[in-house]
């Protein structure tokens, strides 16, 4: 009387899988529509190399919502990094490596007093991080006293170095080989995903994060040190936010502390779209990087289709997001066992006939 | 006699705001036994474990394992495993978001690296070795909630532990896989390993026990040879006092009513859960029963009747007039009441008075606009109180403090307080303790003589006996059979239940 | 009389209520302190020549107003969806859109600004019944599905101004509405703000909103077999939500006379949610006090008035406000408490071994 059972897959994996699919359509629908820069590499890279710092914060975020929290200071943090490191580059005319060691001591600061407030003090994390993001631009804003940008010479060499791939690339105007570039930038986050890969899937700690996130109480009882393993979801969710600060300064070289572009809730979108939920236990940093390239994407393409007015990109962004929301919550409910699936009242007739006499 | 010992717990207190849960308390474990820990809801059994494993940490009292004389104090769940204790705890505690054999091996072990090869291929072995029909790589939010349970148990066995603790861990078992669980048991005896086995089933203890402690009201009352101590003894020793009341109930329920028209009556009803469409049907004051193992469909017929399940077809009569029941508030409104099975889950409001919890399902077929005041509240709150002697502190204090027999009751003083003519109380009795349950069983009489009709379910068949006068059997999400009071008998059930009796026939 | 003052304080100790009193005396201490005259009250001539209060007080009460009626409505959607609603800013921006372009449209005129009004309770309702909707049927948390009306609301305020700042040429309406009305020496928006705190109160007096928004929040499942439909009260929640931005955003036009859909309402849903938070709510839903959000509000207003008077610079001032906050809410978390009365216990503990000893 044994039940077949289903195909043993994991929710992760399968909001993975929807992520890739819908990454991949996409780009690929792009590319045979408007064709173009689509086709181009360098586009491609651009991506990345725009949004290395996003990447980060987002794995970051990533850790932390897998563990069942939240942290919304990430972009507050991020700029808070960049104008210490502008600072510390040119009023104290510091190195590079300093510069680095500042921004890691600046996120790993935040992180060990976020974390140290919400899982050893059962502090709320949406309150403590929405105070460390208030803290932290305005911080921000009494150190670096307006925009800042940095002219520390051995700085500026590391920022303008790229490396050009062998092969690939497009041809120019004139019809010479134009070899695509990467940042450095580009290299970090590439290299921060793979590792956290690796952590959140071959180490005690990730696995005893996806526990927490999936229920804190069994995890206790199963023997895990659930204070522990929280503090060190938001504690790597700052040193990931240290790492972002100082990749955003090496893209942009420069940081304003009234631009207002709120880069948590991007990071936040991009998880999401990246298959992490929000209740914790699921989630994964490659469909997060594809999540990252999801939403830049789909800016790309409203531009690409003449949608041209400023609102849009917003608008769309807020659309797709809505559209991966409401599937996974489809996708998850009909995979969860009699309660949890999704039913809609019964004055909300739009999905079934009308019951016979009844 | 003193290398026997495997974990010795001597004096131990613990305290809660305003409550004395442990005084002094003494356990002793011995090599090889399964150790009965007995007692009535609030007894303190709970805390005893958790204080044992980690969760809580003790007041004064000391505990020292495998018979040294180094007293020992377990500061987390964690130190209690990496001592040998492992626990199976009766809220399945696993992470559902992980696979099963993650499961197994999470927080266990001193490795940083996780290999996922070696971790599958040591799950599959146990997996194999205890037949438990799950795949090491499935999530665990797949597998059932028995196959969960298992699992749990599982773990704890893989852990090489000298002491095994069970918090009442076949709650959620059906027979045959108690039974296995039970073997499982015995194997680790005789491998050594000393079993503290907490459960509410007096049977269960009389078969896999060798020894019993009984704790009352936090006191330690005394450890016995279970052989030595017959079941009204025992139960007396845990409530306290001299029980023939326990042994009096035994409801002859009135005859059945002359009344032509049934009060219920459902033709052909099914729902989203699943189950075969049935037909049933009950006369006003009578007591009908729906008997079956966990997972046949029992609760999932009630949910239906009483509209918590969305009906798929089907059609519902109440007092003979037909009824459209698709929302449980319509049932309400027609007169019926229903005391879900998982009382955490689907009956307490943890965080709002039990002046609240009480006035709630009135309050909600009163309707959006009209609340009941607070002097009716109190009223009412007052009356339930007595009446059912629910023990709390005020009518302010939350719900979730009481201890879960006075939290049932004070759902049970809900559904009254509705004054249903249908009342569905599914598993009434289950984890409370003996003197509540005896009450509620009392309480369904008389409400039945008061002219209501009851439908009682429950996982002891014994109590059904005692209260029903007529059972719906059910096998396999669909109805098997009925039986009358007269055919109504501990082995015909299980016959019935089993589906022997169609060979008979 | 000892015993009852007794069980008054402890009630107290246990009510949620005592963190937001105790911030609330604090803040008016230290400005007592710092500036024995920060709260003197003034009745003095303003430039449309009524007779109107003024003051620091005063100017707390009137500023917090947008963030009070959100915190009114934060409070519901938290108690009963167990999450916050991050869209509020955003949507009353779309509100306040909605309003000043209606107004602009037509001439200024009592039924007009009615009108208007009306016209942005409309489409904020709608706004919060597609979060509602979202949260109730999808089951999906709320901070996740207000995100997306946080993502793209300011810039379908944008759409709807035609990719300007509207402006009000006719001044009526900040005058009177966003001011004061001649003869009523109180601010409007403060008047408004205790109109809804009343009608509030009614609600939570009259109906079971209350009971049955903490009964969701809570347990769902309890609550639906107890004849409540949960998805109902969500809806109907964020719905009260949607007509407390339209307010907010609609004051917020009264008082600015323009709208700007990137600066209006800058981070008031955070505020918002604090202000819940502040006020002693759990969070996670269940049991709220619509007293203490609304003290909430008004404390952080007064926090940021303190600063401002210190001449903290507006962008500094987040960095105080941010350790204040953290000051508040780890006086009230639990583990803090424990500890806290561990201490106290083992002080006491001490010196009676003290006292004995000399004996």
């Amino acid at each position: 009387m044994r039940i077949k059972r289903r195909e043993p897959i994991t929710d992760t994996n399968l909001l993975l899988i929807i992520t890739v699919t819908i990454f991949v359509g996409m780009y690929a629908l792009a590319m045979i529509v408007w064709g173009g820069g689509f086709l181009n590499p360098q586009q491609f890279l651009n991506i990345f190399n725009n949004n290395a710092h996003l990447i980060i914060l987002s794995c970051g975020l990533t850790i932390v919502m897998i563990a069942g929290g939240i942290d919304i200071s990430v972009g507050g943090l991020n700029l808070l990094v960049t104008l210490s490191c502008i600072v510390y580059l040119d009023d104290h005319s510091g190195s590079v490596i300093g510069a680095a060691g500042v921004a890691l001591g600046v996120g790993l600061a935040f992180g060990l007093v976020q974390g140290v407030l919400i899982s050893y003090l059962e502090m709320q994390p949406f309150i403590v991080t929405l105070a460390g993001m208030f803290f932290a631009k305005g911080v921000s804003t009494i150190i670096g006293g307006g925009p800042r940008t940095a002219t520390n010479e051995a700085f500026l060499e590391i920022k303008n170095w790229t490396l050009r791939l062998p092969g690939i690339g497009s041809y120019g105007k004139a019809g010479n080989f134009v070899p695509a570039k990467i940042e450095l930038g580009m290299i970090i986050a590439l290299l921060v995903v793979a590792v956290i890969f690796i952590v959140l899937r071959w180490t005690r700690l990730g696995r005893n994060l996806y526990a927490i996130g999936g229920n804190s109480q069994s995890s206790l009882m199963l023997g895990i040190n659930v204070k522990r393993t929280r503090f060190y979801s938001y504690f790597l969710c700052g040193l990931l936010a240290g790492i972002g600060g100082f990749v955003y300064l090496l893209h942009n070289g420069s940081g304003d502390p009234s631009n207002v572009a709120p880069i948590e809730m991007h990071a936040i979108a991009a998880s999401i779209i990246g298959g992490s939920l929000l209740t914790g236990g699921v989630g994964n940093v490659v469909g997060t990087l594809l999540g990252v390239l999801s939403l830049k994407t789909i800016t790309a393409i409203v531009v690409a289709s003449g949608l041209t007015k400023p609102w849009w990109q917003s608008i769309t962004t807020g659309a797709m997001l809505c559209f991966f929301i409401v599937l996974q919550s489809i996708v998850i409910s009909r995979r969860g066992a009699g309660n949890a699936k999704l039913q809609f009242p019964p004055w909300l007739k739009f999905r079934r006939k009308k019951q016979p006499d009844e | 006699m003193q290398d026997d010992v495997v974990l010795s717990m001597r004096n131990i207190c613990k305290s809660f705001p305003g409550v004395v849960a442990l005084n002094k308390v003494d356990f002793t474990l011995r090599r090889g036994d399964i150790h009965a820990l007995m007692g009535e809801n609030g007894a303190g059994k709970s805390t005893l474990i958790k204080v044992l494993t980690g969760v809580y940490s003790k007041d004064s009292g000391q505990v020292n394992l495998a018979g040294t004389d180094k007293a020992i104090t377990i500061k987390s769940p964690q130190e209690a495993q990496n001592l040998g204790i492992g626990t199976v705890y009766q809220e399945i505690a696993l992470c559902p978001n992980l696979t099963v054999a993650e499961n197994m091996f999470i927080g266990r072990g001193k490795y940083h690296v996780v290999n996922w090869k070696t971790m599958k291929k040591r799950a599959d072995a146990i997996l194999t070795k205890l037949n438990i029909p799950a795949g090491a790589n499935e999530q665990l939010s797949n597998c059932s909630l028995a196959v969960q349970q298992m699992v749990a148990i599982a773990r704890a066995v893989d852990m090489d532990c000298k002491v095994l603790v069970l918090d009442e861990p076949t709650s959620s078992l059906d027979e045959q896989e108690v039974e296995k669980l039970f073997t499982l048991m015995r194997d680790l005896q005789s491998q050594g390993v000393g079993i503290i086995f907490v459960t509410h089933f007096l049977d269960q203890i009389y078969e896999i026990c060798n020894r019993v402690t009984v704790l009352r009201n936090g006191e330690f009352i005394g450890e016995y040879e279970i052989k030595d101590l017959p079941r009204i003894e025992l139960i007396s020793k845990m409530m306290g006092k001299e029980l023939d009341e326990i042994s009096k109930v035994h409801g002859l329920a009135k005859e059945e009513a002359i009344s032509q028209t049934p009060l219920v009556e459902v033709k052909e009803l099914s729902s989203v859960s699943g189950i075969k469409p049935f037909d049933f049907y009950t006369m006003p004051g009578e007591v009908t029963g729906f008997a079956g193992l966990l997972g046949s469909g029992r609760s999932e017929c009630v949910r239906a009747i009483f509209g918590a399940d969305r009906v798929t077809r089907g059609v519902k009569y109440f007092n003979g007039r037909r009824v459209n029941i698709k929302r449980p508030i319509n049932a309400m409104k027609a007169g019926m009441g229903y005391l879900p099975e998982d009382r955490k889950r689907d009956g307490i409001l943890a965080d709002l008075s039990v002046r609240d919890n009480i006035i709630f399902a009135l309050q909600v077929m009163n309707g959006f606009f009209k609340p009941i005041s607070k002097k009716k509240a109190a009223e009412y709150t007052d009356r339930y109180i007595e009446m059912l002697n629910i023990k709390t502190a005020s009518h302010d204090i939350p719900i979730g403090s009481l201890s879960g027999g006075n939290q049932q009751k004070v759902i049970l003083a809900r559904w009254l307080l509705t004054h249903p003519q249908y009342l569905i109380l599914d598993e009434p009795t289950r984890g409370i303790d003996v003197g509540t349950k005896v009450e509620i069983q009392k309480l369904v009489l008389k409400l039945a003589e008061e002219g209501v009709s009851v439908t009682f379910i429950s996982s002891e068949i014994e109590e059904m006996l005692r209260t029903c006068s007529r059972l719906i059997v059910m096998r396999d999400r669909g109805v098997v059979g009925e039986l009358s009071r007269d055919e109504m008998t501990q082995d015909n059930i299980m016959r019935t239940i089993a589906g022997d009796v169609a060979e008979h026939e | 009389m000892n015993k009852r003052f007794t069980a008054t304080t402890r009630a107290l100790a246990h009510s949620q209520l005592l963190i937001p009193l105790l911030a609330f005396f604090l803040l008016i201490v230290f400005n007592l302190i710092r500036d024995p005259s920060f709260f003197s009250v003034a009745l003095v001539k303003n430039n449309l020549g009524n007779m109107v209060l003024s003051g620091n007080l005063i100017s707390i009460i009137d500023n917090a107003s947008e963030l009070a009626l959100l915190a009114i409505g934060m409070t519901l959607v938290t108690a009963a969806s167990k999450g916050q609603d991050i869209s509020v800013g955003a949507a009353a921006t779309i509100a306040g859109s909605v309003f000043i372009n209606v107004l602009r449209a037509n001439d200024m005129s009592l039924p007009m600004i009615l009108f208007a009004f009306l016209a942005s309770c409309v489409v904020a309702m709608l706004f919060g019944a597609f979060n509602g909707t979202l949260v109730a049927l999808f089951k999906i948390q709320p901070m996740i599905a207000t995100l997306i009306l946080y993502t793209a609301g300011r810039d379908i305020a944008y759409w709807i101004n035609g990719g300007a700042s509207p402006d009000l040429t006719d001044k009526t309406l900040t005058n009177y509405f966003g001011t004061f009305f001649p003869g009523i020496p109180i601010p409007t928006p403060i008047l408004l703000v205790c109109v809804c705190l009343i009608i509030m109160a009614l609600i939570l007096k009259f109906t079971n909103l209350g009971l049955y928004a903490q009964a969701v929040g809570i347990n769902e499942n309890a609550a639906r077999l107890n004849g409540i439909d949960p998805v109902r009260i969500k809806l109907l929640v964020f719905i009260i939500l949607g007509i407390c931005v339209a307010l907010a955003g609609s004051v917020n036009v009264c008082r600015m006379g323009s709208l700007n859909h990137k600066t209006a309402l800058l981070d008031i849903e955070m505020d918002a949610i604090l202000a819940v938070a502040i006020g002693g709510n759990a969070l996670i839903g269940g049991k709220f006090s619509m007293v203490g959000s609304v003290m909430g509000a008004y404390i952080i207003r007064a926090l940021q008035t303190t600063l401002y008077a210190m001449e903290v610079s507006s962008d500094a001032i987040k960095a105080y406000k941010a350790v204040v906050i953290i000051a508040i809410v780890l006086i009230g978390s639990p583990v803090v408490k424990k500890y806290a009365s561990l201490l106290f216990s083992k002080l006491r503990k001490n010196t009676a071994v003290v006292q004995t000893g000399d004996l």
